[in-house]
Protein backbone atom coordinates (compact mmCIF):
# COMPACT_ATOMS: atom_id res chain seq x y z
CA UNK A 1 0.00 0.00 0.00
CA UNK A 2 2.98 2.26 0.00
CA UNK A 3 2.50 3.36 -2.99
CA UNK A 4 -0.43 5.20 -2.40
CA UNK A 5 1.74 7.20 0.48
CA UNK A 6 2.33 11.09 -1.68
CA UNK A 7 6.04 11.67 -2.31
CA UNK A 8 7.02 13.50 0.27
CA UNK A 9 5.78 11.43 3.02
CA UNK A 10 7.25 8.89 1.33
CA UNK A 11 10.99 9.77 0.99
CA UNK A 12 10.26 11.25 4.77
CA UNK A 13 13.40 9.57 7.00
CA UNK A 14 12.20 8.17 10.16
CA UNK A 15 13.79 10.29 13.20
CA UNK A 16 16.66 8.26 14.40
CA UNK A 17 15.64 8.40 17.94
CA UNK A 18 12.22 6.24 17.02
CA UNK A 19 15.00 3.02 15.58
CA UNK A 20 17.17 3.26 19.24
CA UNK A 21 14.21 3.37 20.82
CA UNK A 22 12.74 0.72 19.32
CA UNK A 23 16.00 -1.05 20.35
CA UNK A 24 16.02 0.27 24.28
CA UNK A 25 12.69 -1.28 24.57
CA UNK A 26 13.54 -4.78 24.16
CA UNK A 27 16.40 -4.41 27.30
CA UNK A 28 15.59 -4.79 31.06
CA UNK A 29 17.01 -2.45 34.38
CA UNK A 30 18.68 0.11 31.29
CA UNK A 31 19.35 3.89 33.11
CA UNK A 32 18.34 5.89 30.16
CA UNK A 33 19.68 9.37 30.01
CA UNK A 34 17.95 9.51 26.74
CA UNK A 35 14.29 11.14 27.77
CA UNK A 36 13.88 14.22 26.44
CA UNK A 37 11.60 15.40 28.91
CA UNK A 38 11.72 16.59 32.83
CA UNK A 39 11.91 13.82 35.27
CA UNK A 40 9.39 15.47 38.04
CA UNK A 41 6.09 15.22 37.93
CA UNK A 42 3.55 18.53 36.85
CA UNK A 43 3.65 20.40 40.50
CA UNK A 44 0.47 19.44 42.71
CA UNK A 45 -1.07 22.82 42.61
CA UNK A 46 -1.51 22.68 38.42
CA UNK A 47 -2.84 18.95 39.04
CA UNK A 48 -5.20 19.78 41.59
CA UNK A 49 -6.17 22.95 39.01
CA UNK A 50 -7.15 20.70 36.45
CA UNK A 51 -9.02 18.81 38.70
CA UNK A 52 -11.06 21.31 39.91
CA UNK A 53 -11.80 22.41 36.69
CA UNK A 54 -13.18 19.11 34.92
CA UNK A 55 -15.07 18.92 38.68
CA UNK A 56 -16.76 22.20 37.87
CA UNK A 57 -17.32 20.87 34.20
CA UNK A 58 -15.20 22.91 32.46
CA UNK A 59 -15.05 20.59 29.65
CA UNK A 60 -16.27 22.39 26.16
CA UNK A 61 -14.00 23.87 23.81
CA UNK A 62 -12.17 27.59 24.69
CA UNK A 63 -11.45 29.76 21.61
CA UNK A 64 -9.38 29.08 18.42
CA UNK A 65 -6.59 30.90 19.64
CA UNK A 66 -7.05 29.82 23.23
CA UNK A 67 -8.76 30.91 26.84
CA UNK A 68 -8.71 34.61 26.79
CA UNK A 69 -7.56 34.69 30.70
CA UNK A 70 -4.46 32.16 29.88
CA UNK A 71 -3.20 34.75 26.49
CA UNK A 72 -4.01 37.38 28.73
CA UNK A 73 -1.47 36.15 31.59
CA UNK A 74 0.97 34.80 28.90
CA UNK A 75 1.01 38.40 27.42
CA UNK A 76 1.86 39.33 31.46
CA UNK A 77 4.52 36.94 31.96
CA UNK A 78 6.30 37.13 28.00
CA UNK A 79 6.41 41.17 29.13
CA UNK A 80 7.69 40.69 32.78
CA UNK A 81 10.21 37.48 31.61
CA UNK A 82 11.22 37.68 27.86
CA UNK A 83 10.59 41.89 27.56
CA UNK A 84 8.51 41.70 25.42
CA UNK A 85 4.69 42.99 25.10
CA UNK A 86 2.30 40.88 22.74
CA UNK A 87 -1.70 41.65 23.06
CA UNK A 88 -4.06 38.90 23.87
CA UNK A 89 -6.04 39.55 21.02
CA UNK A 90 -4.56 38.64 17.88
CA UNK A 91 -1.08 38.42 18.57
CA UNK A 92 -1.01 35.21 20.68
CA UNK A 93 -1.87 31.26 19.89
CA UNK A 94 -2.13 28.48 22.55
CA UNK A 95 -0.99 25.37 20.27
CA UNK A 96 -0.89 21.59 21.57
CA UNK A 97 2.05 22.02 22.68
CA UNK A 98 5.20 23.66 21.04
CA UNK A 99 5.34 21.04 17.99
CA UNK A 100 1.94 22.42 16.83
CA UNK A 101 3.16 25.99 16.31
CA UNK A 102 6.49 24.77 14.84
CA UNK A 103 4.12 22.92 12.48
CA UNK A 104 1.88 25.84 11.95
CA UNK A 105 4.78 28.38 11.23
CA UNK A 106 6.57 26.21 8.57
CA UNK A 107 2.67 25.98 6.68
CA UNK A 108 1.96 29.24 7.44
CA UNK A 109 5.36 30.96 6.10
CA UNK A 110 7.20 28.12 3.26
CA UNK A 111 6.20 26.44 0.61
CA UNK A 112 7.63 25.41 -2.40
CA UNK A 113 10.30 27.32 -3.83
CA UNK A 114 11.27 28.33 -0.13
CA UNK A 115 14.26 27.56 1.66
CA UNK A 116 14.37 27.07 5.85
CA UNK A 117 18.04 27.80 7.52
CA UNK A 118 18.08 25.25 10.39
CA UNK A 119 21.12 25.31 12.32
CA UNK A 120 22.00 21.67 13.37
CA UNK A 121 22.08 19.57 15.65
CA UNK A 122 18.83 20.74 16.69
CA UNK A 123 15.37 19.25 17.80
CA UNK A 124 14.01 16.74 15.31
CA UNK A 125 10.94 18.33 13.63
CA UNK A 126 12.07 21.34 12.01
CA UNK A 127 13.44 19.67 8.73
CA UNK A 128 10.26 17.26 8.60
CA UNK A 129 7.94 20.17 9.18
CA UNK A 130 9.67 22.46 6.44
CA UNK A 131 9.57 19.58 3.88
CA UNK A 132 6.07 18.65 4.59
CA UNK A 133 4.78 22.17 4.16
CA UNK A 134 7.14 21.53 0.70
CA UNK A 135 9.98 23.97 1.26
CA UNK A 136 13.69 23.22 1.23
CA UNK A 137 15.25 22.64 4.41
CA UNK A 138 18.78 23.97 4.46
CA UNK A 139 21.19 22.83 7.61
CA UNK A 140 23.42 25.36 8.93
CA UNK A 141 26.41 23.36 11.10
CA UNK A 142 27.70 24.54 14.21
CA UNK A 143 30.40 22.97 15.60
CA UNK A 144 32.30 22.45 19.30
CA UNK A 145 34.77 25.07 18.66
CA UNK A 146 31.80 27.31 18.95
CA UNK A 147 30.14 25.49 21.07
CA UNK A 148 27.50 25.08 19.09
CA UNK A 149 26.35 28.61 18.81
CA UNK A 150 25.56 29.38 15.63
CA UNK A 151 27.17 32.54 13.73
CA UNK A 152 26.75 34.80 11.00
CA UNK A 153 30.03 33.06 9.25
CA UNK A 154 27.56 29.41 9.70
CA UNK A 155 24.82 30.68 8.06
CA UNK A 156 26.59 32.67 5.43
CA UNK A 157 28.42 29.25 4.25
CA UNK A 158 24.50 28.07 3.30
CA UNK A 159 22.29 30.86 2.72
CA UNK A 160 21.08 31.03 -0.79
CA UNK A 161 18.44 33.83 -1.74
CA UNK A 162 15.30 31.72 -1.47
CA UNK A 163 16.34 31.50 2.60
CA UNK A 164 12.83 33.01 4.15
CA UNK A 165 13.01 31.51 7.55
CA UNK A 166 15.31 31.15 9.60
CA UNK A 167 14.94 28.44 12.92
CA UNK A 168 16.78 29.31 16.14
CA UNK A 169 16.23 27.02 18.79
CA UNK A 170 18.39 28.05 21.68
CA UNK A 171 18.59 26.98 24.60
CA UNK A 172 19.63 23.94 22.26
CA UNK A 173 18.31 20.76 22.52
CA UNK A 174 20.54 18.66 22.32
CA UNK A 175 23.43 20.41 23.01
CA UNK A 176 22.96 22.46 25.54
CA UNK A 177 24.30 25.50 23.97
CA UNK A 178 23.23 28.98 24.59
CA UNK A 179 22.88 32.22 22.55
CA UNK A 180 24.35 35.30 24.40
CA UNK A 181 22.57 38.85 23.91
CA UNK A 182 25.83 39.93 21.49
CA UNK A 183 25.39 36.75 19.57
CA UNK A 184 21.86 37.19 18.92
CA UNK A 185 22.70 40.98 18.39
CA UNK A 186 24.70 39.42 14.77
CA UNK A 187 22.33 37.32 13.92
CA UNK A 188 19.99 40.08 14.22
CA UNK A 189 21.48 41.90 11.39
CA UNK A 190 22.12 38.66 9.31
CA UNK A 191 18.38 38.41 9.40
CA UNK A 192 17.58 42.45 8.34
CA UNK A 193 20.00 42.18 5.99
CA UNK A 194 18.46 39.17 3.98
CA UNK A 195 15.03 39.99 5.25
CA UNK A 196 14.24 36.83 6.94
CA UNK A 197 11.68 35.92 9.14
CA UNK A 198 12.54 34.42 12.34
CA UNK A 199 10.69 30.98 14.28
CA UNK A 200 12.30 31.45 17.48
CA UNK A 201 11.89 27.60 19.54
CA UNK A 202 12.49 29.28 23.23
CA UNK A 203 11.14 26.36 25.10
CA UNK A 204 13.87 25.98 27.50
CA UNK A 205 14.17 29.89 27.63
CA UNK A 206 13.12 29.07 31.67
CA UNK A 207 16.05 26.27 32.03
CA UNK A 208 19.22 28.47 31.81
CA UNK A 209 22.16 28.51 34.35
CA UNK A 210 23.93 31.84 33.10
CA UNK A 211 24.40 34.68 35.05
CA UNK A 212 22.38 36.57 32.50
CA UNK A 213 19.13 35.42 32.03
CA UNK A 214 18.10 34.50 28.54
CA UNK A 215 17.14 37.25 25.67
CA UNK A 216 14.46 35.98 23.55
CA UNK A 217 15.12 37.18 19.98
CA UNK A 218 11.82 38.82 19.70
CA UNK A 219 13.18 41.30 22.54
CA UNK A 220 15.86 42.79 20.09
CA UNK A 221 15.73 45.41 18.56
CA UNK A 222 13.83 45.19 15.15
CA UNK A 223 12.97 41.65 15.57
CA UNK A 224 9.49 41.98 17.61
CA UNK A 225 8.13 41.61 13.94
CA UNK A 226 9.92 38.94 12.41
CA UNK A 227 9.86 36.97 14.88
CA UNK A 228 7.17 34.30 15.86
CA UNK A 229 7.97 33.22 19.40
CA UNK A 230 7.28 29.59 20.42
CA UNK A 231 7.58 28.18 23.68
CA UNK A 232 5.26 25.59 26.10
CA UNK A 233 4.81 24.49 29.52
CA UNK A 234 6.36 21.23 28.72
CA UNK A 235 9.93 22.34 30.14
CA UNK A 236 9.19 25.20 32.12
CA UNK A 237 6.66 23.37 34.39
CA UNK A 238 6.86 19.47 33.63
CA UNK A 239 4.03 19.00 32.01
CA UNK A 240 5.04 17.44 29.11
CA UNK A 241 1.92 15.48 28.78
CA UNK A 242 -0.42 18.19 28.99
CA UNK A 243 0.75 19.47 25.24
CA UNK A 244 0.50 23.23 25.76
CA UNK A 245 2.55 25.32 23.79
CA UNK A 246 1.95 28.58 22.82
CA UNK A 247 2.99 31.10 19.40
CA UNK A 248 3.74 34.78 20.02
CA UNK A 249 4.39 37.43 16.87
CA UNK A 250 3.06 39.73 14.29
CA UNK A 251 -0.87 40.11 13.91
CA UNK A 252 -1.09 39.30 10.54
CA UNK A 253 1.20 35.93 10.41
CA UNK A 254 -0.70 34.72 13.93
CA UNK A 255 -3.99 35.64 11.80
CA UNK A 256 -2.18 33.03 9.07
CA UNK A 257 -1.52 30.68 11.48
CA UNK A 258 -4.63 30.98 13.32
CA UNK A 259 -6.55 29.61 9.73
CA UNK A 260 -4.95 26.52 10.05
CA UNK A 261 -5.05 25.86 13.78
CA UNK A 262 -8.37 26.37 13.85
CA UNK A 263 -9.06 23.72 10.77
CA UNK A 264 -7.27 21.11 11.79
CA UNK A 265 -7.12 21.27 15.99
CA UNK A 266 -10.36 24.03 16.81
CA UNK A 267 -8.49 24.72 20.20
CA UNK A 268 -6.00 23.07 22.52
CA UNK A 269 -7.33 21.10 25.33
CA UNK A 270 -9.35 22.99 27.72
CA UNK A 271 -8.46 20.98 30.65
CA UNK A 272 -5.08 21.72 29.44
CA UNK A 273 -5.18 25.39 29.33
CA UNK A 274 -6.64 25.84 32.31
CA UNK A 275 -4.08 23.60 34.33
CA UNK A 276 -1.59 26.18 32.34
CA UNK A 277 -3.16 28.79 33.63
CA UNK A 278 -2.60 28.01 36.89
CA UNK A 279 1.08 27.26 36.28
CA UNK A 280 1.47 30.66 34.95
CA UNK A 281 -0.34 32.05 38.36
CA UNK A 282 1.16 29.99 40.66
CA UNK A 283 3.86 27.46 40.49
CA UNK A 284 6.82 29.96 40.02
CA UNK A 285 8.05 28.57 43.01
CA UNK A 286 7.94 25.20 42.02
CA UNK A 287 9.78 26.20 38.85
CA UNK A 288 12.36 26.86 40.17
CA UNK A 289 12.84 24.55 42.70
CA UNK A 290 12.89 22.25 39.34
CA UNK A 291 15.26 24.68 38.01
CA UNK A 292 17.95 24.91 40.82
CA UNK A 293 18.00 20.45 40.44
CA UNK A 294 18.38 20.69 37.39
CA UNK A 295 21.91 23.09 37.71
CA UNK A 296 23.39 20.62 40.32
CA UNK A 297 22.74 17.62 38.20
CA UNK A 298 24.15 19.80 34.83
CA UNK A 299 27.22 20.60 37.06
CA UNK A 300 27.65 16.73 38.12
CA UNK A 301 27.13 15.44 34.83
CA UNK A 302 30.08 17.91 33.22
CA UNK A 303 32.22 16.72 36.35
CA UNK A 304 31.94 13.60 35.74
CA UNK A 305 32.28 13.66 31.61
CA UNK A 306 35.63 15.56 32.40
CA UNK A 307 37.14 13.24 34.88
CA UNK A 308 36.47 10.17 32.56
CA UNK A 309 38.85 12.41 30.37
CA UNK A 310 36.24 13.50 27.55
CA UNK A 311 36.04 16.92 26.08
CA UNK A 312 32.47 18.18 27.77
CA UNK A 313 32.10 21.47 27.74
CA UNK A 314 29.79 23.18 29.61
CA UNK A 315 26.00 23.44 28.87
CA UNK A 316 24.55 26.69 29.89
CA UNK A 317 20.93 25.43 29.11
CA UNK A 318 17.81 22.79 28.50
CA UNK A 319 18.81 20.04 30.38
CA UNK A 320 21.43 18.05 28.36
CA UNK A 321 25.19 17.40 28.47
CA UNK A 322 26.93 16.63 25.43
CA UNK A 323 30.31 15.20 25.44
CA UNK A 324 32.52 14.17 22.98
CA UNK A 325 33.41 10.83 22.48
CA UNK A 326 35.89 11.30 19.44
CA UNK A 327 38.66 9.74 21.95
CA UNK A 328 36.73 6.23 22.12
CA UNK A 329 38.10 6.31 18.57
CA UNK A 330 33.94 5.11 17.97
CA UNK A 331 31.65 7.16 15.97
CA UNK A 332 28.18 8.30 18.60
CA UNK A 333 25.95 5.68 16.87
CA UNK A 334 28.63 2.63 17.40
CA UNK A 335 29.12 4.84 20.90
CA UNK A 336 25.55 4.54 22.15
CA UNK A 337 24.89 0.77 20.71
CA UNK A 338 27.81 -0.24 22.58
CA UNK A 339 27.12 1.47 25.66
CA UNK A 340 23.33 -0.08 25.53
CA UNK A 341 24.90 -3.38 25.02
CA UNK A 342 27.68 -3.44 27.66
CA UNK A 343 26.38 -1.08 30.16
CA UNK A 344 23.15 -1.06 30.05
CA UNK A 345 22.71 2.85 29.79
CA UNK A 346 20.78 4.55 26.68
CA UNK A 347 22.20 7.87 25.60
CA UNK A 348 21.23 9.26 22.13
CA UNK A 349 24.22 9.67 19.62
CA UNK A 350 24.76 13.10 18.47
CA UNK A 351 24.01 12.44 14.73
CA UNK A 352 20.14 11.54 15.80
CA UNK A 353 20.31 15.30 15.80
CA UNK A 354 22.27 16.51 12.73
CA UNK A 355 25.23 15.69 10.64
CA UNK A 356 27.36 18.32 13.18
CA UNK A 357 26.60 15.78 16.39
CA UNK A 358 29.21 12.99 14.78
CA UNK A 359 31.71 13.00 17.58
CA UNK A 360 29.10 13.60 20.31
CA UNK A 361 26.61 11.76 22.42
CA UNK A 362 23.29 13.66 24.00
CA UNK A 363 23.02 12.99 27.47
CA UNK A 364 19.71 14.17 29.72
CA UNK A 365 20.33 14.94 33.30
CA UNK A 366 16.12 14.83 33.66
CA UNK A 367 16.99 12.12 36.02
CA UNK A 368 17.81 11.75 39.77
CA UNK A 369 20.75 11.95 41.00
CA UNK A 370 21.27 8.81 41.78
CA UNK A 371 20.56 7.39 38.61
CA UNK A 372 23.34 9.72 37.27
CA UNK A 373 26.01 8.47 39.93
CA UNK A 374 25.02 4.90 38.54
CA UNK A 375 25.13 6.13 34.86
CA UNK A 376 28.26 7.94 34.92
CA UNK A 377 29.95 5.39 36.71
CA UNK A 378 28.97 2.46 34.16
CA UNK A 379 30.02 5.33 31.34
CA UNK A 380 33.12 5.82 33.31
CA UNK A 381 33.83 1.79 33.02
CA UNK A 382 32.78 1.56 29.33
CA UNK A 383 35.34 4.45 28.21
CA UNK A 384 38.12 2.85 30.48
CA UNK A 385 37.79 0.20 28.57
CA UNK A 386 37.98 1.85 25.66
CA UNK A 387 40.64 4.38 26.20
CA UNK A 388 42.88 1.66 27.56
CA UNK B 1 21.52 36.04 52.67
CA UNK B 2 23.33 35.29 49.89
CA UNK B 3 21.13 33.29 46.97
CA UNK B 4 24.00 30.64 46.76
CA UNK B 5 24.03 30.58 50.70
CA UNK B 6 20.44 29.45 51.01
CA UNK B 7 20.89 27.28 48.13
CA UNK B 8 23.36 25.60 49.85
CA UNK B 9 21.49 25.31 52.85
CA UNK B 10 18.49 23.99 51.25
CA UNK B 11 20.59 21.19 50.01
CA UNK B 12 22.04 20.30 53.22
CA UNK B 13 18.53 20.45 54.86
CA UNK B 14 17.71 17.87 52.00
CA UNK B 15 20.03 15.65 52.58
CA UNK B 16 22.78 15.82 54.86
CA UNK B 17 24.81 13.08 53.87
CA UNK B 18 26.34 14.47 51.28
CA UNK B 19 29.93 15.71 51.66
CA UNK B 20 31.57 19.26 51.11
CA UNK B 21 33.07 17.25 48.15
CA UNK B 22 29.47 16.83 46.79
CA UNK B 23 28.09 19.70 47.30
CA UNK B 24 30.83 21.76 45.67
CA UNK B 25 30.61 19.64 42.26
CA UNK B 26 26.77 20.49 42.99
CA UNK B 27 26.88 24.04 43.29
CA UNK B 28 30.16 25.09 41.92
CA UNK B 29 31.53 26.90 44.91
CA UNK B 30 34.38 25.42 46.10
CA UNK B 31 34.69 22.98 48.92
CA UNK B 32 36.57 24.71 51.21
CA UNK B 33 33.81 27.42 51.10
CA UNK B 34 31.24 25.26 51.76
CA UNK B 35 33.17 23.45 54.79
CA UNK B 36 34.10 27.10 56.02
CA UNK B 37 30.10 27.90 56.07
CA UNK B 38 28.98 24.88 57.20
CA UNK B 39 31.30 25.09 60.63
CA UNK B 40 29.81 28.86 60.88
CA UNK B 41 26.19 27.76 60.49
CA UNK B 42 27.06 25.43 63.19
CA UNK B 43 28.63 27.89 65.51
CA UNK B 44 25.54 30.07 65.01
CA UNK B 45 23.23 27.18 65.68
CA UNK B 46 21.90 28.14 62.35
CA UNK B 47 22.30 23.88 61.19
CA UNK B 48 20.65 23.14 64.91
CA UNK B 49 21.77 18.79 64.15
CA UNK B 50 22.24 16.84 61.39
CA UNK B 51 19.88 13.85 61.24
CA UNK B 52 17.84 11.83 58.92
CA UNK B 53 13.94 11.65 59.50
CA UNK B 54 12.47 8.30 60.35
CA UNK B 55 9.05 6.97 60.20
CA UNK B 56 8.99 4.71 63.52
CA UNK B 57 5.73 3.70 62.65
CA UNK B 58 7.45 0.92 59.79
CA UNK B 59 9.89 -0.23 62.43
CA UNK B 60 7.00 -1.77 64.54
CA UNK B 61 7.91 0.38 67.45
CA UNK B 62 5.01 1.08 69.38
CA UNK B 63 4.94 5.11 69.69
CA UNK B 64 2.42 7.70 70.58
CA UNK B 65 2.19 11.12 70.17
CA UNK B 66 -0.13 13.46 71.16
CA UNK B 67 -0.79 17.52 69.84
CA UNK B 68 -1.26 19.45 72.76
CA UNK B 69 -2.93 22.48 73.26
CA UNK B 70 -1.87 24.52 75.80
CA UNK B 71 -3.48 27.52 77.56
CA UNK B 72 -1.42 30.00 79.28
CA UNK B 73 -1.40 33.06 81.63
CA UNK B 74 1.04 35.34 80.46
CA UNK B 75 3.73 36.46 82.73
CA UNK B 76 4.63 40.41 83.61
CA UNK B 77 7.96 41.04 81.78
CA UNK B 78 8.35 37.49 80.30
CA UNK B 79 4.97 36.78 78.89
CA UNK B 80 4.98 33.24 77.34
CA UNK B 81 8.65 32.58 77.38
CA UNK B 82 9.09 31.50 81.16
CA UNK B 83 6.78 28.47 80.53
CA UNK B 84 7.63 27.41 77.70
CA UNK B 85 11.36 26.85 78.56
CA UNK B 86 10.40 25.08 81.26
CA UNK B 87 8.06 23.17 79.32
CA UNK B 88 10.61 22.31 76.42
CA UNK B 89 12.99 20.72 78.97
CA UNK B 90 10.56 17.69 79.45
CA UNK B 91 12.19 14.88 76.73
CA UNK B 92 8.18 13.54 76.12
CA UNK B 93 7.87 16.93 75.00
CA UNK B 94 9.46 17.01 71.06
CA UNK B 95 7.71 20.48 69.85
CA UNK B 96 6.63 23.73 71.72
CA UNK B 97 5.17 26.53 69.25
CA UNK B 98 3.37 29.69 70.59
CA UNK B 99 0.73 30.49 68.10
CA UNK B 100 -1.87 32.91 68.18
CA UNK B 101 -5.87 32.16 67.81
CA UNK B 102 -7.89 29.91 70.78
CA UNK B 103 -4.74 28.70 72.78
CA UNK B 104 -1.07 29.35 73.50
CA UNK B 105 0.95 26.88 73.06
CA UNK B 106 0.80 24.27 70.57
CA UNK B 107 3.23 20.99 72.01
CA UNK B 108 3.77 17.77 70.43
CA UNK B 109 4.29 15.04 73.15
CA UNK B 110 5.66 11.15 72.40
CA UNK B 111 5.47 8.42 75.00
CA UNK B 112 5.47 4.82 74.17
CA UNK B 113 1.66 4.15 75.38
CA UNK B 114 -1.48 6.34 75.15
CA UNK B 115 -1.54 5.97 79.42
CA UNK B 116 2.50 7.30 79.54
CA UNK B 117 1.04 10.59 77.57
CA UNK B 118 -1.74 10.57 79.72
CA UNK B 119 -0.07 10.76 82.52
CA UNK B 120 2.34 13.34 81.95
CA UNK B 121 0.05 15.91 80.69
CA UNK B 122 -1.90 15.08 83.76
CA UNK B 123 0.92 14.96 86.03
CA UNK B 124 3.76 17.06 84.94
CA UNK B 125 1.68 19.62 82.15
CA UNK B 126 -1.43 20.86 83.55
CA UNK B 127 -0.07 20.85 87.28
CA UNK B 128 2.16 23.55 86.37
CA UNK B 129 1.66 27.12 87.34
CA UNK B 130 0.48 29.46 84.95
CA UNK B 131 -1.00 26.23 82.62
CA UNK B 132 -4.61 27.68 82.81
CA UNK B 133 -6.06 24.37 80.67
CA UNK B 134 -4.90 21.60 78.17
CA UNK B 135 -6.38 19.58 75.77
CA UNK B 136 -5.18 16.39 74.25
CA UNK B 137 -5.48 15.43 70.58
CA UNK B 138 -3.69 12.09 69.65
CA UNK B 139 -2.54 11.34 66.64
CA UNK B 140 -3.73 8.56 64.93
CA UNK B 141 -1.65 8.65 61.68
CA UNK B 142 1.48 10.38 60.26
CA UNK B 143 0.93 11.49 56.39
CA UNK B 144 3.63 13.96 56.01
CA UNK B 145 6.55 15.44 57.78
CA UNK B 146 8.99 18.17 57.64
CA UNK B 147 7.70 18.15 53.76
CA UNK B 148 8.28 14.13 53.27
CA UNK B 149 5.17 12.57 52.68
CA UNK B 150 4.84 9.27 54.87
CA UNK B 151 1.74 7.35 53.37
CA UNK B 152 0.37 7.27 49.54
CA UNK B 153 2.52 5.77 46.48
CA UNK B 154 5.98 7.57 44.99
CA UNK B 155 5.16 9.17 42.03
CA UNK B 156 7.39 7.96 39.95
CA UNK B 157 7.17 9.58 36.42
CA UNK B 158 6.11 6.70 33.46
CA UNK B 159 7.86 8.37 30.90
CA UNK B 160 9.11 6.56 27.12
CA UNK B 161 12.37 5.27 27.89
CA UNK B 162 13.92 7.54 24.91
CA UNK B 163 12.32 10.68 23.54
CA UNK B 164 13.40 13.54 21.27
Amino acid sequence: MKRYLTPTVAALQPSGIRKFFDLVSTKKNIISLGVGEPDFVTPWTIRESAIFSLEQGQTMYTSNAGLLELRQELSNYLSAHMGVRYRPEGELLITVGASEAVDLAMRALTGPGDAVLIPEPSYVSYVPCALLAGAEARYVSTSAANEFRLTVEDLEKVYTPNAKLLVLSYPNNPTGAIMRREDLLRIAEFVEAHDLLVLADEVYADLTYAAEPHTAFASLPGMRSRTLHVSSFSKSYAMTGWRVGYVAGHADILQGMLKIHQYIIMCASKMSQMAALEALRSAENAKREMIAAYDRRRRFMVDGFRQMGLDCFEPLGAFYVFPGIQRTGLSSEEFVNTLLEEENVAAVAGTAFGPSGEGHIRCSYACSLEQLEEALTRIGRFVRRRLA
Amino acid sequence: MLEHDRQLLRLIEQDCRLSPQDLAIQTGLSADYIQEKIRQWEADKVIVQFRPLINWEKTGEETVSALIEVRVLPQRGVGFDKIAKRIQKFPEVKNVLLISGGYDLALLIEGRSMQEVALFVAEKLAPLEHVQSTATHFVLRRYKQDGVEFIGEDEIPQRLVVSP
